[in-house]
C-alpha cells in the first residue's frame, strides 16, 4: 500500500498539472498576440482600388477599426468572406483590408466576384507590414481602437460567434441589436 | 560476433546519416550570404534559433514558406543595420512573442521551464538514493552471519 502511495502521488499530480495545461492553453495552434494592448504597428500603403491614395494608420486614428489580412491565395480566406460582408452590413466598425503578398488584379477580381467588405484596402506586398503585425497566416483579424492600441486579434476564418462574442462586446456602446 | 554485428550498423548508418545530411546542405532552403565572414556566422546562427511561425516546428533557417523567406530578409537587414543578437530576438518577440524563440528567454513566466529539468532530476535522485538505500539495508541484513544450515526463520536481528 505505502509503497504505491509516492508513485501514485505524483502520478496524480502530474495528471493535474497537465489537464490545468489543456484547459487554460488557448485555442490549439493559436499563438497569442505580443500586440494586444500596445499601439498597432504604423502602416502606409498603397491602395488596392485609388492608386493614387495610400491606407495610412495614421489616418485611420480617432476611429476603431477591424484590420484583416487577406489575400487571394488564402483558402481560408474565401470561407469568411461571407461573414465579413455580414460585419459590413452590421455597420458597427469599418473594415481596413491588409491584402498581403497578393497580386492587385486577382485581389480586384476576388472583390467585384465575392463583394467587397472592406472601406479601404492596404496592399503589402513587402509583407513587411504583415510582419509588424505578427502575422503568421491569413486570414488574421486586428481589432484597434481609436486610440490606435490592438485590442483583439483573431487568427483564422472570422466567425459570427466570435463577431458577436469577442468583437461586438470590445466596441464602444456597441450596436449589438443590428448584428 | 552480435557485437561486430552492431557495431558495423551503426557505422553504417551514421554514415548513411552523415550522407543525408551533406545532401540537405546542397538542398538548403536559404542560399542568403552576408558580405562579411562574422556576421554570416551570426545570420545562420540566428535563423537557426527562431522558429518559423507558419510550420512551427522548423526553424526559419530550413523552413521554405514565404513567411520563413520574409523573416530570415528582416534578420539580415537588422544585422546589416548593426543590431546586436539580443536586439534582432527583441524585434522578433516583439512581434511574434516569446514563442518564436526556439530557446525561450529566462524570465518569471518561463523560470519554471528552465528550474524543471533540475527538479526532476533531483527528484529522481532522491528516488535512486531511497531505493540504492532500501536494497544496500537488505544486503547488510543478509551478510550477518549466520549458522551452517543457512538462515533459519526466526533467527535474524
Amino acid at each position: 500500500m505505502n509503497r504505491f502511495a509516492l508513485p501514485m502521488a505524483v502520478f496524480v499530480a502530474l495528471v493535474v498539472v497537465l489537464a490545468i495545461g489543456i484547459k487554460h492553453s488557448p485555442q490549439k495552434g493559436i499563438i497569442l498576440s505580443p500586440l494586444i494592448g500596445k499601439p498597432a504597428p504604423p502602416f502606409s500603403l498603397p491602395s488596392l482600388n485609388d492608386a493614387a491614395h495610400v491606407v495610412a494608420s495614421q489616418d485611420l486614428k480617432g476611429r476603431w477599426y477591424l484590420l484583416n489580412v487577406w489575400g487571394t491565395w488564402c483558402v481560408e480566406c474565401r470561407a469568411e468572406h461571407q461573414m465579413l460582408l455580414e460585419a459590413r452590413d452590421a455597420h458597427a466598425v469599418p473594415l481596413i483590408g491588409l491584402d498581403w503578398k497578393d497580386d492587385d488584379a486577382q485581389a480586384r477580381e476576388w472583390l467585384a466576384q465575392l463583394g467587397n467588405p472592406y472601406e479601404a484596402v492596404a496592399l503589402d506586398h513587402s509583407g513587411n507590414t504583415a510582419v509588424d503585425y505578427g502575422v503568421y497566416g491569413a486570414p488574421e483579424t486586428f481589432l484597434i481602437s481609436d486610440q490606435g492600441i490592438v485590442v483583439y486579434k483573431y487568427v483564422g476564418p472570422l466567425t459570427r460567434e466570435v463577431w458577436t462574442k469577442e468583437i461586438l462586446p470590445r466596441l464602444p456602446a456597441h450596436p449589438a441589436a443590428k448584428s | 560476433m552480435r557485437q561486430r554485428t552492431s557495431t558495423l550498423g551503426t557505422a553504417l548508418i551514421a554514415t548513411a546519416m552523415a550522407g543525408v545530411l551533406l545532401t540537405l546542405r546542397a538542398w538548403a532552403v536559404d542560399p542568403t550570404e552576408l558580405p562579411d565572414a562574422r556576421l554570416q556566422a551570426r545570420y545562420l546562427a540566428l535563423t537557426h534559433e527562431l522558429r518559423c511561425m507558419q510550420c512551427q516546428n522548423e526553424t526559419l533557417a530550413d523552413s521554405p514558406v514565404d513567411l520563413a523567406a520574409d523573416l530570415r530578409r528582416e534578420v539580415r537587414d537588422l544585422l546589416l543595420q548593426g543590431k546586436s543578437d539580443d536586439e534582432v530576438r527583441a524585434w522578433m518577440v516583439a512581434r511574434y512573442g516569446d514563442f518564436i524563440l526556439f530557446r525561450p528567454r529566462f524570465s518569471p513566466r518561463t523560470a519554471w521551464l528552465w528550474f524543471a529539468p533540475g527538479v526532476a532530476l533531483l527528484i529522481g535522485a532522491a528516488v535512486c538514493w531511497r531505493i540504492v538505500r532500501g536494497r544496500t539495508a537488505l544486503v547488510d541484513a543478509d551478510s550477518e552471519p549466520v549458522g551452517d544450515d543457512g538462515p533459519v526463520p526466526g533467527t535474524r536481528g
